[in-house]
């Protein structure tokens, strides 16, 4: 399983990437600030997984989805559902007309709870209905696209109008969904306080080990020959069917990958702000989501990590100052990054730091004998197999 | 090669086109075309510009679908069925202007196009092993670029970019290998250089070029079939078609 092995899968540039954000969200986040901040920054990590998402979709694939909050919102929602059926036991609302169901419905005036909540009373089930429900929604939106070859800004207006649709869906289905103020008053998790410092602590540390997971996964992704697929198939799309692939399958699998990763991010979500509402899935957020990704840089995983985080910071900062300027700001910032920076700050790192940081690995001990570089670029000694068992 | 062809009941043509059209708003850009290639054949077909030469070859890898009429491939019929699996069927096609992953390098184009892992899965585990490396580099030095194997494939000249395309039809292992135009915008010592590439890789496979050169079609056609307003003019071997008093009028006269 050579292939498989860390020297194959990452560059020590990129091994130096993943310690550095590592040491950056396990440990100096958490010793510089106090946990309303931390919580606020775990909020900012949750849209990384999105971000993370979109390098594969978009940077790699070459397919724009602007309806991302679509799966970032399914994901939280169907946490959301879960908490709140326990949030709404008889006990917690006997001053309801009907105890039992939650508030919004009895706001609502429905008497029973409706079929497709039932499900969500079981923990299990929810879980994997955070990452099932969007990844399969994703598969039938890029089966019924791609098999029909729309692709391109066809398949981006698309992916805009369904974040409306659900949207106004949600919005308009008060009494199933909670309408415009979403799912709200989340106490417990299993009978466990989430409220709590320390709830908000575990929630911190649980975000950072999924981002990191995601990230390992689209790593690999990156790495794997599938990856190249997505890079020729951006620019040749033609081509990869006359070398013999089926290139909606292709698309239909970084799209459902990227959706799984949004719907996880929106899951963290919804456990460390204790809400969920639609204010996430339309298209405003869904094209934020994209601005994350092109500021960090739409070829690079870490990249977009980095520009979730920025670019939250100051949506937070300048935001919530001049709020009426903030999107006119979002707007100039999309167009000028796309404008002098197409990398984002990862092309930036590339250009002006990495060349640098490379001459002090050449001298760093730890990274003399890591040929990571080499294995993969391919240079004529790594052509060689390595034979493991 | 294929064992199958020895039980196959149609014809004993690798490629079999009948009655193929094609109508582009009532334009019939491919007008009831029928030929037969031959196992081990270098089928060279000429005409002038809009003759419909590269919509034949549209047609029969399936980038275009035909209106009616058949293409049978060791008696398959290619017409229903999709780009990818025309290829796995033994179909390779190099399209006019280079087309290759510029994105990437030279090595990583040819074993993109290794012929294994081509389903999704196959491909996140696809696994760079001794075989696809040496089949990588033995494909990179008959295509003269063994040393170009870690470039990025939008640095190379024009002239070896058309050669990757070769090359990345080579790895595949095509029993019919198509050809639009291979040296076209060429240097003459690249032209040369191509000719006796094609003279190598054809020994083994039946071939159809589209070509323009009349000296280079001298030099490599088997069979020469001239179209004209997407119809066969003349058929046979390049002396005949030369001679042709209606060829002469519609293409090479002038």
């Amino acid at each position: 399983m050579s292939n498989f092995s860390l020297k194959n899968m990452m560059t020590r540039q990129d091994v130096l990437g993943f310690f550095v954000l590592a040491v950056l969200l396990l440990v100096i986040m958490p010793l510089s600030m106090d946990i309303i901040r931390l919580t606020q920054f775990g909020k900012y990590l949750s849209f990384a997984f999105v971000a993370v998402g979109l390098v594969l979709c978009w940077g790699y694939g070459g397919i724009l989805s602007l309806g991302q909050g679509v799966f970032y919102g399914l994901g939280g929602y169907a946490l959301a559902m879960f908490l709140k059926l326990e949030a709404s036991s008889p006990e917690n609302t006997a001053i309801q007309s009907t105890p039992g169901i939650p508030d919004f419905m009895d706001w609502n005036r429905i008497t029973e709870l409706p079929w497709f909540w039932e499900p969500f009373n079981s923990f299990t089930f929810s879980l994997l209905a955070i990452l099932i429900v969007p990844t399969i929604f994703a598969y039938f939106i890029g089966f019924a696209m791609f098999k029909r070859r729309v692709g391109g800004v066809y398949f981006a207006i698309i992916t805009q109008a369904i974040s409306s649709i659900l949207t106004i869906l949600i919005i308009g289905q008060q009494g199933y969904t909670g309408g415009v103020n979403g799912i709200t008053d989340l106490r417990t998790l299993l009978g466990w306080n989430i409220r709590s410092d320390y709830a908000s602590y575990v929630f911190y540390f649980i975000g950072v080990a999924l981002l990191f997971v995601c990230l390992f996964v689209a790593q690999f992704i990156t790495k794997s020959k599938l990856g190249r697929i997505l890079v020729a198939m951006r620019g040749q799309e033609d081509r990869v069917r006359f070398s013999g692939y089926d290139v909606a399958n292709f698309k239909i699998f970084v799209f459902c990958v990227g959706a799984a990763f949004a719907a996880v991010g929106g899951a963290m979500f919804t456990l460390q702000e204790k809400f969920m509402s639609p204010s996430f899935v339309g298209i405003v957020p869904s094209i934020e989501m994209v601005i994350f990704c092109a500021v960090g840089g739409r070829m690079s995983i870490l990249g977009a990590v980095y520009g979730a985080i920025l670019v939250n910071v100051a949506k937070t900062y300048f935001g919530e100052s001049f709020p009426e300027l903030w999107l006119f700001a979002m707007g100039l910032l999309f167009i000028g990054v796309v404008v002098a920076f197409p990398d984002g700050l990862a092309g930036v790192y590339q250009k002006y730091c990495a060349p640098t940081v490379d001459k002090f690995l050449d001298k760093a001990p730890l990274f003399k004998r890591y040929s990571g570089d080499s294995s993969y670029s391919g240079s004529s000694s790594s052509h060689e197999p390595v034979n493991a068992s | 090669m294929n064992a199958a062809t020895a039980t196959a009941t149609n014809t004993d043509f690798v490629l079999a086109v009948e009655g193929l059209t094609v109508s582009f708003d009532g334009f019939k850009a491919v007008d009831d075309l029928s030929f037969y290639v031959d196992e081990k054949e270098i089928r060279v077909i000429i005409g002038p510009n809009g003759a419909g030469k590269t919509t034949v070859l549209d047609l029969i890898c399936g980038r275009t679908k035909a209106t009616s009429g058949s293409v049978k491939f060791r008696n398959k019929e290619l017409t229903t069925l999709k780009e990818h699996e025309i290829v796995k069927a033994g179909v390779g096609r190099k399209f006019q202007n280079p087309s290759i992953y510029e994105d990437l390098t030279v090595f990583e184009n040819l074993e993109l196009c290794y012929p294994r892992g081509r389903n999704v899965f196959g491909a996140l585990f696809f696994k760079r092993d001794a075989k696809v490396i040496s089949k990588v580099r033995e494909v990179a030095e008959m295509i003269n670029l063994k040393d170009e194997l870690e470039s990025q494939a939008d640095l190379l000249s024009h002239g070896q970019k058309q050669w990757l395309e070769i090359g990345m039809l080579l790895i595949q292992d095509p029993d019919l290998l198509m050809l639009d135009e291979p040296v076209a915008g060429m240097s003459v010592t690249e032209r040369k250089q191509t000719a006796e590439l094609l003279r190598r890789i054809t020994n083994d496979r039946s071939v159809i070029v589209i070509e323009h050169d009349m000296q280079f079609v001298a030099e490599i056609a088997d069979h020469v079939t001239v179209m004209h307003q997407g119809k066969i003019l003349a058929e046979g071997s390049a002396e005949k078609v030369k001679q042709d008093p209606k060829v002469i009028e519609v293409y090479l006269g002038h």
